[in-house]
């Protein structure tokens, strides 16, 4: 009885190790299965998903233009203050003071990518692009301005 | 024929007719010592990216593949790598025993390189008890792993040195059980003795039943002996953060990793001369036309091609299984392989008085 | 100290396991006192990780905090956020959309198998078999790339929102969850070959570890650490949340008690969430994504408190108002501090193999226990 139960002790386990080592000896003999990403080889035919949240920009359509209104939304809502929004008075022609987006400064290196800037804008100025390799050599590079010089608001977006 | 046969007797003659014997002598003993450094080096190289590549593709991933084609330098970098780092001795360590311990232990692998056959003709020293002589020396090298885990004055170390001391101590019972086993039907410990009596076939086949259950037990007691998974709780990376070498940085623990894979090679090496027939080529009883066929492929290939595929099965236990604790490891060997090799000798004589065997 | 106790003797070794250590998933620093290879006491020592998670939340509103919860228990983000987001709803009253909380289920079973792959093949690595991991990645791969398409994130989503969820689904969403869910269940079996049916595995994992029912109710161990004891624990019965109520799935309850019966509860829960999903996906109504809220939330004045089911048991946020845009105080419940709780009482007189061991099914996030 104690016999019996001996054999079939080692019977058991040797048939348990077996079957363990006929996976990985399937694995082993069959290279297509290989799951990694060659990066950065596959550079050129990489895909990234659309949504994927990488960095803020602000989108400027041919004309240099874009529709950002300087009005703090996202810098309200950002939860650990990476926007800073400058803004000037232009004068319209009828002689009257508009505020106006002069610089909008947006750190990299503290964006935490939420979204929540996004979701605040009324004007739909700025959206999150889906670029990953943000790597500097000097940290200052990562405080960016996202609205480009010499651009001006498109005309009809303060409605 | 450009074997390695051909290639030591030409040196030999060459050296003994331009110098006189004493100095051809001892240009000898220079030339097999580099040999066997470069042997070492060459293999340790060798088997670390084996590992990887294997470790890598059962894992479905890549290995390295960017140093060199297919990254067989990878290991050479390794080495640069550790030779360029400083390797730290701690205060309360004990300098000798501490600077020592590598050594020991590799001294003990290199003589342990001694007596293997690796070609037709091409041994060291074919000593007339072989067997003895290796299964003897390779229980110096507890002695090496207990001097770095007491010396390295770590509570880590120390607790991964004791096990290991046990482990391996237990473990050397069962190996040279299953070694006997097979020394029943041979007769005889040289080793070269072993191989030519394997011309007709190898023991694992001759011997049949008692040979499987010997070649099994002999692999599970081989992996054991040198700390390799599942086994290795002497290194176990998860729970003692590498065990009796955690304090050894540089060319020592270079030294440390180097003598695994070369006892890996030389555990393997001896049961592929036992049961697998050596630098023997595969023959079926006296079928002289194949037996002549399978003479033409050279013997060192014959040899080496045996040991890599039992390292590979060595390297397979490593991926696949989980680790054992201590005590369930002392169990499995005092309570299960012991005794089945005790009682594997006993059949195997039976075999071999009755002549049962081919 | 311990001497006088009684507890700790001359000769007994003081070690240090962590707070820099491969086994213990995060940075958490325990003193165990051995005698020999025999555990007589372990003491956790907390707090490398404390980043005042709280404390942030005072100063945020809340529409804010909620990305913060993300780090707490990374590896079931979505679920602390929903939570957060399902406690400021309570608080607002407002009715999520149906459509939002079909999806919010469907996100928050898929983070749970996600969860749960990673603790298996974490486990399996601190056990000595280093192949499982990268089996089980490649399934939270899969996952992973679907949370990539519709929130945008892979680990730290921020996607749901009070009053539903940030953005629509991604027109692939539904063929890759079915995707996903038939390649699961061709794989399934090979979780089995390498380390359920292991006689290593088994050996080292049955009859280590005991917990029973009373010590674990009486520790507050919850999820499935508990249900393994056989307490019946599980939020998504008791007090149900979106539509887990219309939902047809079994509480998986073992009697066992040990770490084995820990891990079978685990497995058979990844299990129970495909099932979930499987119900689910087909049948997502079309509708609103998120309800109309104010853009300014100010919860009235009082205390609200809700409870989810994480991949580690039971998390509960706790908010205190005063009437204001941002809250006066909140507190998290976490899952792995009570389970943790019970750690010293499971693993005395065991082996240091058997404590690894222990602490790899109790599947501590130390970032949860130290907020």
């Amino acid at each position: 009885m104690f016999l019996k139960d001996y054999f079939s002790d080692v019977y058991h386990a040797t048939k348990s190790l077996l079957t363990g080592m006929k996976l990985t000896g399937y694995y082993f003999t069959h290279p297509k299965e290989i799951i990694t990403e060659e990066y950065p080889d596959n550079r050129k035919t990489l895909v990234m998903a659309e949504r994927f949240r990488g960095e803020v920009v602000m989108p400027h359509d041919a004309n240099n233009e874009h529709t950002c209104t300087g009005c703090s939304s996202c810098e309200i809502a950002c939860p650990n203050g990476s926007i800073k929004i400058i803004s000037k008075f232009n004068i319209t022609p009828e002689g009257k003071k508009k505020k106006a987006i002069d610089q909008h400064i947006y750190r990299l290196d503290m964006c935490t990518m939420c979204g929540l800037c996004v979701e605040a804008c009324p004007t739909d100025a700025i959206k999150m692009a889906n670029t990953f390799e943000h790597s500097v050599f000097d940290r200052n590079n990562l405080i960016k301005r996202l609205n480009k010089p010499g651009s001006k608001i498109r005309e009809g977006v303060e409605e | 024929m450009l074997s390695l046969e051909g290639i030591s007797n030409f040196i030999h003659e060459w050296l003994n007719g331009h110098l006189n014997a004493t100095l051809a002598l001892l240009a000898e003993f220079v030339i097999i010592g580099v040999a066997a450094i470069g042997l070492f080096a060459v293999l340790g190289l060798g088997l670390v990216w084996m590992e990887r590549k294997v470790a890598a593709l059962m894992q479905i991933r890549m290995g390295p593949n960017r140093i060199g084609p297919k990254g067989i330098f990878q290991t050479s970098a390794d080495t640069v790598k550790l030779i360029m780092k400083e390797a730290l001795t701690p205060e309360n360590a004990d300098k000798i025993l501490f600077n020592m311990a590598p050594f020991v232990v590799i001294i003990v692998a290199m003589l342990i390189l001694v007596p293997i056959a690796f070609a037709r003709n091409f041994q060291i020293w074919d000593i007339n008890i072989g067997v003895l002589y290796v299964t003897s020396v390779s229980s110096l090298s507890v002695i090496g792993i207990l001097m770095a885990g007491w010396s390295s004055g770590n509570k880590y170390s120390l607790l991964g040195a004791m096990r290991s001391g046990a482990q391996i101590v237990s473990y050397e019972l069962s190996a040279g059980l299953s070694v006997l086993s097979i020394i029943v039907l041979t007769g005889s410990l040289k080793i070269s003795d072993i191989v030519a009596s394997q011309e007709d076939g190898w023991w694992i086949f001759k011997g049949h039943i008692p040979a499987i259950i010997a070649f099994v037990i002999f692999i599970i007691a081989a992996t054991a002996e040198t700390n390799r998974a599942p086994f290795d709780l002497a290194e176990a990376e998860s729970e003692l953060t590498a065990g009796f070498h955690t304090e050894y940085g540089g060319m020592k623990f270079a030294l440390f990793f180097l003598s695994e894979y070369i006892n890996i090679f030389i555990v393997c090496a001896i049961g592929a001369t036992l049961f697998l027939g050596g630098w023997m080529p595969f023959h079926i009883g006296h079928w002289a036309a194949f037996n002549h066929i399978m003479d033409y492929i050279p013997s060192s290939f014959w040899f080496f091609g045996k040991t890599i595929f039992l390292i590979f099965l060595i390297m397979w236990f490593r991926w696949t299984f989980p680790r054992l604790r201590v005590d369930q490891l002392l169990n499995l060997e005092w309570k299960y392989l012991f005794p089945i090799s005790m009682f594997n000798l006993l059949l195997m004589t039976l075999v071999a008085i009755m002549g049962w065997h081919f | 100290m311990f001497e006088e106790i009684g507890i700790t003797q001359e000769g007994d070794l003081m070690i240090n396991v962590g707070p820099q250590h491969p086994a213990t998933h995060g940075v958490l620093h325990l003193v165990l006192t051995l005698n020999g290879e025999i555990i007589k006491k372990v003491d956790p020592h907390l707090g490398y990780i404390h980043r005042s998670i709280e404390k942030m939340c005072e100063s945020l509103s809340y529409r804010q905090f909620i990305y913060v919860t993300s780090r707490m228990d990374y590896l079931s983000a979505h679920i602390n956020n929903h939570a957060c987001a399902l406690c400021v709803e309570k608080g607002l009253k407002v009715e999520v959309p149906l459509r939002a909380q079909y999806i919010r289920v469907i996100m928050d079973e898929l983070t749970r198998i996600a969860s749960h792959e990673l603790w298996w093949s974490a486990m399996s690595m601190d056990l000595g078999a280093f192949t499982p991991y990268f089996l089980a990645f490649r399934e939270r791969e899969r996952i992973n790339e679907i949370m990539e398409e519709t929130c945008g994130a892979r680990l730290t989503m921020n996607y749901m929102v009070p009053g539903g969820v940030m953005t629509d689904l991604h027109p692939d969403f539904q063929k890759k969850v079915k995707t996903f869910i038939q390649q699961y269940k061709l794989r399934i079996h090979e979780y089995k070959e390498l380390i359920t049916g292991n006689v290593i595995f088994q050996n080292r994992m049955k009859g280590v570890g005991y917990l029973s029912k009373e010590d674990a109710i009486s520790y507050g161990c919850t999820g499935p650490v508990a249900r393994a004891s056989g307490v019946k624990s599980d939020i998504r019965k008791i007090a149900p949340y979106d539509v887990y109520d219309k939902v047809d799935f079994n509480e998986v309850i073992e009697t066992g008690g040990d770490c084995f019966t820990r891990y079978q509860v685990r497995i058979e829960e990844m299990n129970e969430s495909i099932r979930i999903i499987e119900q689910l996906i087909d049948n997502i109504p079309e509708g609103d994504i998120q309800a109309k809220t104010k853009a300014v939330l100010k919860l009235p004045k009082g205390e609200f408190y809700q409870r989810v089911e994480t991949a580690r048991g039971e998390l509960g946020v706790y908010i205190v108002s005063e009437g204001a845009a941002q809250p006066y105080r909140i507190k998290f419940r976490s899952p792995g501090f009570s389970n943790m709780s019970a750690l010293d009482h499971m693993v005395r007189g065991s082996k240091i193999g058997d404590f690894i061991a222990t602490m790899g099914t109790l599947d501590l996030v130390i970032p949860d226990i130290d907020r």
